[in-house]
């Protein structure tokens, strides 16, 4: 299906003034208003912006695919000049898979369960080339190996779930190249995914971009992913493009007051909590149906001006000099973009106190059975393996690592959730590692409280927030009467910064964020002294991850708590944490202060794990390593070093140690440590991973 | 004497005529919900349904007609007029007695019943029992499949293995052997009234207990009143103790009612069992486990009613369940008694001369039917609105 | 794999052996057997002789010793009376006394002898079972097939106008137990008076009075479409109804996965993501299901049998209850269960095998 007509200079999608709706009972949702963007013939664009502003619904209209609900009510998508919003069924068939092809969030639902992944993927050129079976899985074993997944025979005749997450994603990927597509929307391709593999994984994409010729539609909410992938960048506030141009001009010179505040509210490698604190951006992101009138980012726009913000629709205004940059603000000429920020008042560093927690060699095991029918022989699976540390009064210590790793058992474990195999653990000098939760005093519960990660389950949904956090005062026995009670819920939220009317709200009228708050509060109910923070914030959209984060940490200058955060997250933690412990496959690898831990010498996976971690500053300068393979499973550990199996120092190590023997703990200068068998000379060599350019 | 038969025309517009009550108290209901309907909740989203519509019109039809069915019927549904068989619909009465309506207007039985009366008070019959038995079978389930999800383990084996039990159980083998007479002597009803019945005793004293233990004088006021009249209740119903008489219940419907709990609690167990698997992983959960709360407040407060929406969905799906169950106890002469004029026992009488009468058999069939589809209907529109936003 | 058959065999023992006690006891309480005396013996007994009757006849003693002579796992009973003969479980009438085995239980292939019948359980309760055996298959036939496609169909589309007949379809059918069905269908199609034989007699097209036979005796002889379209309709109509809402919801939710939207933008045809990457998913809930009707349609078998006078198992039990007959009982539950607990294994064992996210241990 080459279309002759189309000249290879002219864009190959041109989205123009594409408005799009949805249509529900109550009423019509314009999710995507006005927007216009193109790509040209092997450019990579990237879309970014907040959950909800729309960008999965633009690449879901590309593909003309919006569910029965959904409906193009204007504007025009162009694919290689030809109309893809009248196209009829029959002719969008032929483009979809071979022309255009569509990589989503989630790997594992996008592959047909009950298909062999050999039959899914030849079935592209079959349909599309009318090609033979063999000859397409031929092409299939071929693109398998293009996509440097390891022994492609045996995989082509294997089921989705017998393959890793990772693996499942670059199956996906080879299964939107098998027909050579011209244009290729990734929609979060790695968000489900661990940093180590989301490493690997866009190193592929860059690649296999080139190495087709291929455009990109590359949908994002991180800023570092799409300076990493992509040449040009759109962004994107409720339902309309705001700012759009030249990723590296747009970086550097943003012209878009969202822009700079989204900028601002991401935790950058210079930024600390203390001397130079992120700045969030105040209110909320507006519902579809309720935009204000004129520039949508006006409510919560630092420049906002009456009378010419909300005037009328703003139009998008090309900046001059820059290669087709454009902004959608009315004042973007008068602002002065190069004041520097406004720093708010830096805050004291707290002091950090006595011990209040310690754990001593604690190790936490599992049997599971596996098998279909229950039988199979129990295995156990080492979640925790002497784990040893302290915390102390006032102290953020933060645990680092990727799923699976036993972070959150570890919380289970100090909550008295689970109770620990062995090993002890010391809370204010009592020993509580056998004592289940319902044997523990309520001064001891009250005392050690809890903020989880997902903030659409965290709350009951059918008991309205005020009851919520009264519970919890009434369980740790705070106030003498319901109306003593009361009053103190409406100063814990008055505490988290919630209005008082929300004490009367139901979990779903309120945003992530919000429902973040009231956990947090509710966590503070009883005057807790350690809080165990379960990604609290990973969930939640970057404008909103900071001002939870200030949360923390005000409440924690103001009560002196101790706080586990527990993240995956590297940047969060270097912002906001005194000392580091990264874990991996149950154990801690390396320990120490913040500056010990992100400064060489480095664990080999602290470092892998470093330059991963996409940085959205043009100026840093990251040395890629990465890591081949996937995590192994908890079940059945390499024996020696957890980490051989992926290590590039290995070979450093003489006599093979790695591969037989577990790694002591080596205690460097400062108290940092360190599990590995690498010698100190070596240590003493490792290069820095990050680096800021000097200007 | 009048013997002229009525023609269809009269016969329905005689019927509706009957209905009136009914016909006026639907358009209430039907047009007070629907000006409210957005501030009902999910109760209002299913006026939102058409499908859901129509299942609470029938479902709402029978109710309505069981309440008003002593202004409904015609003649009295036991009584026996004259000595003509299966006189056809439409038939006058042979002679009249003052006051009295003077036509069979769906005709009559073997035993020259009236069946529309009939039918009326089936209603009554069918529409006591079925959701009593229902809500009976819930609360038992639930209070076994909370803790069997929950906690799982050799608990769950236990109650699952019980469950799987009675799920094995063919239905009708079990009536057979339950509903006998015989069977009432040996007190066996009984002691299984005297299980069935004492969960929601417990259930609500848990219930209550879990959540205001930390309020003593709160807790006992509530504790205590449902232990009052929960007992009170309880041996009333169960063991025929009651000193007041207000709670008893006749030893021939204490047996299908228990018997139809004993059937229905399994599956119930089952669906609580499977939701609360799903639902305890949840961080709210987990949460209140941090907290240190006891394990029966986080099922009945913190899980119970988030699982409300399927378990409502089922609730109406049982009731019609039930219903059919009741009718094939009567289909098998199992029925409350021989005299009661509930849908399964007169669609049994009926049947025997069918080919040659239809209408004693016909006009319950119908009815029972459109019950069940109704709730049938209401329960698929609940299910649809509950997964919309 | 291996063990977990051995295991789920264990459970299915202990089940069956549950049963079959609740069963032997509920037949075996003292009123029961008071009525059965009276009508084996005379209906004016005196209650000593009543008495004498039961202790006479094997059923004195504990009701656990009694379960375990059924089973065959103790001595069945003997007793000599005063004149000397000697009788006893495992003794015929009038054979040797000294030549009769030890045990006569289950276990030993006896199954007791039927009092309605007048013959041995085993015998009776096979001879019913195949005539419902041709019942059930016929069902089958009629009723996966009708509801696979109809499941499909209505739920590939969701909210389409089809899908919304089809549902409506469904959601009656299931309304309609099998004795308002029966009723129904015989009213229509079976009855001089009603329905269309009439008419269709009166213009000629039939020439006996009704299209479809009112009962299906004749069909123990040999089955026809007329004898036995309408008892089987009967049945197949309420589980079609059942069936098709499964399929539909399966179906339904199979096609709102990400991987099917997957396949449409990879450009497959919408009939091939119907039939090759929905169906096989959409299959694996109703095959459960489909499994699971079978004790379920039991139930349905015992009222059609007992609607349209068919004399299989369904009439059976109805017979061996309303009489009393302890050992046809035991024997129709002990079918009943296996029924029961052997679809109950297949079906668990299918679903792992249909369902390829499921790793065999
Ligand atoms: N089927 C639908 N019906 C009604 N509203 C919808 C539907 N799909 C999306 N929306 C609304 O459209 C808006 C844009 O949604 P979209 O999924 O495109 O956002 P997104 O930018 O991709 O967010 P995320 O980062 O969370 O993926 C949201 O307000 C969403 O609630
Ligand atoms: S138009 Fe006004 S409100 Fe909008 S971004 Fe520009 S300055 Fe802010
Ligand atoms: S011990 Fe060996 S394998 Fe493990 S991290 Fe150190 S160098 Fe790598
Ligand atoms: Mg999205």
């Amino acid at each position: 299906m080459t279309d002759t007509t189309w000249d290879p200079t002219k864009p190959i999608l041109e989205i123009e003034n594409l408005s799009i709706s949805f249509f529900t009972r109550l009423r019509e949702i314009p999710a995507v208003m006005d927007f216009s963007c193109s790509v040209m013939a092997g450019e990579s664009m990237g879309l970014v912006g907040e959950s909800g502003c729309g960008k999965s619904t633009v690449a879901l209209a590309v593909m003309r695919d919006l569910g029965k609900n959904g409906r193009i009510v204007d504007g025009t998508i162009k694919f290689k000049g030809r109309d893809l919003t009248h196209m009829g069924e029959e002719e969008l068939r032929h483009i979809r898979g071979s022309e255009i092809a569509m990589i989503y969030q989630e790997p594992m639902a996008s592959l047909n369960p009950a298909m062999k992944i050999g039959a899914q993927l030849a079935e592209v050129p079959m349909i599309h080339q009318g090609m033979g079976r063999d000859e397409a899985w031929n092409l299939a074993r071929q693109i398998v190996a293009d996509v440097r997944l390891p022994d492609p025979d045996r995989i082509l005749q294997a089921y989705p779930h017998q393959l890793s997450g990772g693996q499942q994603q670059r199956i996906v990927i080879a299964m939107a190249l098998m027909s050579k597509p011209a244009l290729l929307i990734l929609d979060e391709p790695t968000t489900a995914l661990d940093v180590t593999v989301e490493a690997g994984i866009v190193d592929l994409v860059k690649d296999l971009g080139h190495k087709y010729g291929t455009s990109m539609l590359f949908i994002s909410h991180n800023l570092g992913l799409i300076l990493d992938v992509c040449d040009r960048l759109c962004v994107m506030y409720s339902g309309e493009a705001v700012e759009t141009g030249d990723v590296i001009e747009v970086f550097d010179k943003m012209r878009h007051p969202y822009t700079q505040a989204l900028f601002r509210s991401i935790p950058l490698p210079g930024a600390d909590k203390n001397s130079h604190p992120l700045v969030a951006i105040p209110g909320n992101f507006p519902l579809p149906h309720e935009r204000p009138k004129g520039c949508n980012f006006g409510p919560r726009c630092d420049y906002f001006q009456d009378g010419r913000c909300n005037a009328a629709e703003v139009p998008m205004f090309p900046v001059p000099g820059d290669d087709r940059h454009a902004t959608r603000c009315i004042k973007w000429t008068e602002i002065d973009w190069d004041a520097p920020m406004t720093l708010k008042a830096s805050k004291p560093k707290t002091p950090i106190g006595k011990v209040v927690l310690k754990m001593e060699d604690l190790r936490k095991y599992y049997s599971v059975s596996s098998g279909a029918f229950g039988g199979g022989s129990a295995k156990v699976v080492k979640a925790n393996e002497t784990l040893s540390f302290e915390a102390r009064e006032g102290e953020t210590l933060a645990i680092v690592g990727e799923s699976g790793c036993g972070k959150s058992t570890f919380a289970k474990v100090l909550m008295g959730l689970e109770t620990a195999t062995s090993g002890s653990i010391l809370l204010f000098d009592e020993n509580v590692q056998s004592t289940p939760i319902q044997q523990r005093n309520t001064n001891t519960v009250s005392s050690v409280q809890m903020v989880f990660q997902n903030p659409f389950d965290t709350l009951n949904p059918s008991m309205n927030v005020g009851r919520q956090i009264i519970r919890a005062l009434e369980i740790f026995k705070q106030g003498k009467s319901d109306a003593e009670r009361y009053a103190r819920m409406l100063e814990l939220l008055d505490l988290v910064k919630l209005p008082r009317a929300f004490a009367d709200r139901m979990p779903r009228q309120l945003s992530g964020g919000q429902k973040q708050r009231v956990g947090i509060a509710r966590a503070f109910a009883g005057g807790a002294k350690v809080v165990v923070a379960d990604e609290p914030v990973s969930a939640l959209d970057v404008s909103v991850q900071a001002a939870v984060t200030d949360l923390l940490m005000d409440i924690q200058r103001e009560n002196k708590t101790t706080l586990l955060f527990i993240s995956h997250d590297l940047s969060i933690v270097r912002y906001l944490s005194d000392r580091v412990m990264v874990m991996y496959l149950g154990h801690v690898v390396e320990m120490g202060t913040t500056d010990q831990v992100f400064q060489p010498p480095y664990h080999p996976y602290t470092e892998a794990l470093l330059s991963a971690v996409p940085i959205a500053d043009t100026k840093v300068i990251r040395k890629r390593i990465v890591l081949e393979g996937d995590i192994p499973s908890a079940m059945n550990p390499p024996p020696g070093c957890p980490f051989q199996t992926r290590c590039r120092w290995k070979s450093q190590v003489p006599g093979g140690l790695c591969d037989i023997e577990m790694p002591p703990v080596q205690v460097l200068a400062g108290g940092h440590q360190l599990k590995c068998h690498l010698s100190a000379e070596v240590l003493a060599a490792m290069e820095p991973v990050i680096q800021i350019a000097a200007e | 004497m009048n013997t002229e038969l009525l023609s269809w025309g009269q016969i329905i517009a005689r019927i509706l005529q009957q209905f009136l009550p009914v016909w006026i108290a639907l358009i209430i209901t039907f047009t007070v919900s629907i000006r409210y309907k957005r501030k009902l909740g999910l109760y209002g989203k299913l006026f939102d349904s058409p499908v859901g519509m129509v299942g609470f019109l029938l479902v709402m039809f029978w109710v309505f007609t069981a309440i008003f069915a002593d202004f409904i019927i015609t003649l009295d549904p036991i009584a026996q007029f004259g000595r003509v068989k299966n006189p056809l619909p439409g038939t006058p009465l042979v002679d009249p007695k003052d006051g009295q309506y003077a036509y069979f207007l769906l005709g009559g039985d073997h035993l020259a019943r009236d069946v529309f009366s009939r039918v009326v008070m089936g209603a009554r019959r069918v529409l006591t029992i079925a959701p009593a038995a229902t809500t009976f079978a819930f609360i038992m389930g639930a209070t076994l499949g909370l803790p069997a999800g929950y906690f799982g383990g050799k608990l769950d084996t236990v109650l699952s293995f019980l469950a799987n039990l009675v799920l094995a159980f063919p239905v009708i083998l079990l009536f057979y052997l339950l509903v006998t007479p015989e069977i009432r002597n040996t007190g066996i009803p009984v002691v299984l009234a005297a299980v069935l019945f004492i969960f929601p005793v417990i259930f609500f004293c848990t219930l209550f207990n879990s959540r205001f233990f930390t309020n003593p004088p709160k807790r006992n006021l509530y504790v205590g009143i449902t232990l009052v009249i929960g007992l009170w209740a309880y041996f009333g119903l169960a063991f025929n103790l009651d000193p007041l008489g207000v709670w008893s219940m006749d030893p021939n419907l204490l047996n299908v009612f228990v018997s139809v709990v004993f059937v229905n609690s399994p599956t119930v167990f089952r669906i609580v069992r499977g939701i609360v698997m799903d639902l305890k992983a949840r961080d709210y959960v987990a949460a209140g486990q941090t907290r240190g709360e006891s394990a029966w407040y986080i099922m009945l407060w913190e899980i119970l009613p988030n699982a409300r929406g399927p378990l409502i969905v089922d609730f109406c799906l049982r009731i019609g369940y039930t219903t059919i169950l009741l009718g094939t106890l009567g289909f098998f002469g199992l029925g409350v008694s021989p005299e009661s004029p509930d849908w399964g026992s007169t669609i049994d009488d009926g049947r025997k001369l069918l080919s040659l009468y239809l209408h004693p058999a016909i006009t319950p069939a119908l009815a029972l039917m459109s019950l069940v589809l109704g709730l049938n209907l209401l329960a698929d529109g609940l299910r649809e609105e509950s997964l919309k936003d | 794999m291996l063990k977990f058959v051995a295991r789920r065999l264990g459970v299915m023992v202990l089940t069956a052996l549950a049963l079959t006690f609740v069963v032997f006891y509920l037949t075996n309480l003292p009123p029961n057997l008071e009525k059965l005396a009276r009508t084996e013996g005379s209906v004016r007994m005196t209650d000593q002789a009543v008495a004498d009757w039961i202790v006479g006849n094997g059923h004195g003693g504990s009701v656990f010793g009694r379960y375990a002579e059924w089973i065959g796992i103790a001595p069945g009973w003997t007793l000599t009376d005063e004149k000397g003969v000697t009788r006893g479980r495992c003794i015929a009438a009038g054979s040797d006394p000294a030549a009769a085995p030890n045990y006569c239980g289950v276990l030993q292939g006896e199954w007791g002898f039927s009092t309605v019948f007048k013959k041995p359980v085993l015998e009776s309760v096979l001879q019913k079972l195949g005539s419902t055996g041709w019942l059930m298959m016929w069902v089958m036939i009629v009723m996966v097939p009708v509801s696979l496609i109809m499941g499909v169909l209505s739920g590939m589309r969701e909210g389409s106008r089809l899908d919304r007949s089809l549902s409506i379809i469904a959601i009656a059918t299931t309304a309609t137990p099998e004795y308002v069905s029966g009723v129904i269908l015989v009213a229509i199609f079976a009855s001089a008076t009603a329905g269309i034989s009439p008419i269709l007699n009166e213009w000629g097209w039939i020439s006996g009075r009704t299209l479809f036979l009112g009962t299906a005796t004749s069909a123990m002889d040999g089955i026809t479409f007329w004898n036995f379209a309408l008892p089987v309709l009967t049945i197949a109509l309420y589980g079609i109804g059942y069936i098709a809402r499964m399929t539909r919801a399966s179906m339904t939710e199979v096609m709102t996965q990400q991987y099917i939207r997957t396949a449409r933008l990879k450009g497959v045809r919408f009939r091939d993501v119907v039939l090759k990457h929905a169906l096989r998913n959409a299959l694996i809930a109703p095959f459960t299901v489909i499994m699971l009707q079978f004790p379920w349609l039991l139930n349905g078998v015992v009222i059609t049998e007992a609607l349209f006078n068919y004399k299989g198992f369904g009439w059976t039990l109805v017979q061996a209850a309303g009489n009393n007959d302890i050992d046809l009982l035991l024997g129709c539950s002990v079918v009943a269960v296996l029924v029961v607990l052997v679809t109950q294994l297949i079906s668990d064992i299918g679903y792992v095998f249909l369902n390829p996210r499921i790793r065999l241990a």
